[in-house]
């Protein structure tokens, strides 16, 4: 076995461990590149949920749409997109929501971050 | 035979679809951005490649965890972009060039790149972004090798894997039986994260040397592993892998000097650092 890699704060690499944990849950956001599946999901959620087999901690997570519980739970940012879209979320609103700022103090922080 | 003119870099930011559908422009949050592109589109007036290979990573449209593949070539006459789930318009099919595709294919597989091969394929907004940019105006007449390289799902194919791919892309360019005038394009980067509490991360430092080294010093980049990578970048800012195949297929027998076109850095649009850049073969 390799040596494990020196932890990177606030990051979680999407490795094979998390690929395979987070499978049904990554399977069922890429599923939301259709918009009859769109449909289907904000239709009934449960139900959609079920048919892709989401685990306990993955259903909580999209239930609470809280981004760094979907990442604990194996999702992957290029297929949460899919689902934080569906709800007009872009990319500010879901670092706010992962960094604890508001969406202006995280866009000043992108600002700054040029300066 | 062919002729390889130049490489092409831009970042491939969803938003950007948006802007252009919008006409946003020239609008003060966008111009900055766009601005970066002029004097490029008259270089590429200039040139006028015929084709182009375009270095992308798909973020899900074409390919999911079911089968990722490292290096995936397209051999198609065709390539679709197709709803991405949200909500960026979609774009028009973009033209293949199958010959170039399969001289890619056998010279990579030669080399012992032993690729992913696709007569079938979607190509998401990292595929169609950067012809929209580089060709604004009407119908984008180039036809395309879309490259896809995979940052999905880690452990990544290492930096000077990916160079060394470039270079043996760029041979097969130059060894392509036509008359046609080619460019590869990178698309990607730089510095961006958006999972995890680092959501927001960018280095502007990293992002200018990584710059300046693609025109004289171009593996100075390979010295880092994926994770160092991740860690002076972001999660998503390894797409910078795109970038440095790019100029791997710059760099063929004995690596011609390349110019400096032109340049552009811009932060922020949407969490990512931006650039352009375009370096021409002397």
């Amino acid at each position: 076995m390799s040596q494990p890699l020196p932890k990177i704060f606030g990051t979680t690499p999407f490795d094979g461990e998390q690929a395979q944990k987070g499978y049904a849950l990554n399977k069922m956001c890429f599923s939301f590149n259709s918009a009859d599946n769109r449909a289907a999901f904000k239709a009934d959620e449960e139900a959609y949920m079920r048919q892709y087999g989401l685990n306990e901690a993955q259903a909580a997570a999209i239930r609470a749409r809280n981004v760094l519980q979907l990442i604990a739970a194996g999702g992957n940012a290029y297929y949460l997109a899919k689902f934080a879209g569906m709800f007009g979320l872009d990319m500010q609103d879901i670092g706010a929501q992962q960094t604890g700022l508001t969406k202006d103090e995280f866009k000043a922080k992108l600002v700054a971050a040029g300066q | 035979m062919a002729k390889l003119i130049g490489g092409l870099g831009t970042s491939h930011i969803p938003a950007i679809g948006g802007a252009i559908h919008r006409g946003a422009q020239q609008e003060p949050y966008w111009k900055p951005f766009f601005d970066g592109f002029a004097p490029i589109h008259d270089w590429l007036g200039e040139k006028k490649p015929d084709v182009v290979v375009m270095f992308y990573n798909d973020h899900g449209l074409n390919f999911f965890l079911d089968k990722m593949p490292t290096f995936a070539v397209g051999a198609a006459p065709e390539y679709r972009n197709a709803d991405e789930g949200w909500g960026i318009p979609t774009m028009p099919p973009i033209k293949g060039e199958l010959d170039l595709s399969w001289q890619i294919i056998n010279t990579l597989i030669d080399k012992e790149f032993d690729i992913v091969t696709c007569q079938e394929m979607l190509v998401d907004h990292a595929c169609t972004l950067p012809l929209k940019l580089f060709w604004p105006e009407g119908d984008c007449s180039v036809t395309v090798v879309p490259v896809c390289i995979n940052t999905v799902q880690f452990p990544l194919p290492k930096p000077g894997r990916v160079y060394a791919l470039g270079k043996a892309v760029g041979e097969a360019i130059k060894a392509w039986d036509s008359t046609k005038t080619v460019a590869v394009i990178a698309s990607g980067g730089l510095s961006h994260q958006l999972d995890g509490e680092r959501a927001g991360f960018i280095n502007k430092a990293f992002d200018l040397q990584f710059l300046d080294s693609l025109e004289g010093n171009p593996e100075w980049a390979t010295q880092f592993s994926v994770h160092e990578l991740v860690e002076k970048t972001g999660t998503q800012g390894v797409e910078l892998l795109m970038w440095l195949a790019m100029r791997g297929a710059l760099a063929t027998g004995g690596g011609p000097k390349v110019r400096r076109v032109s340049s552009n850095y811009h932060i922020p649009i949407s969490n990512t650092a931006t650039a352009v850049l375009a370096l021409e073969t002397v």
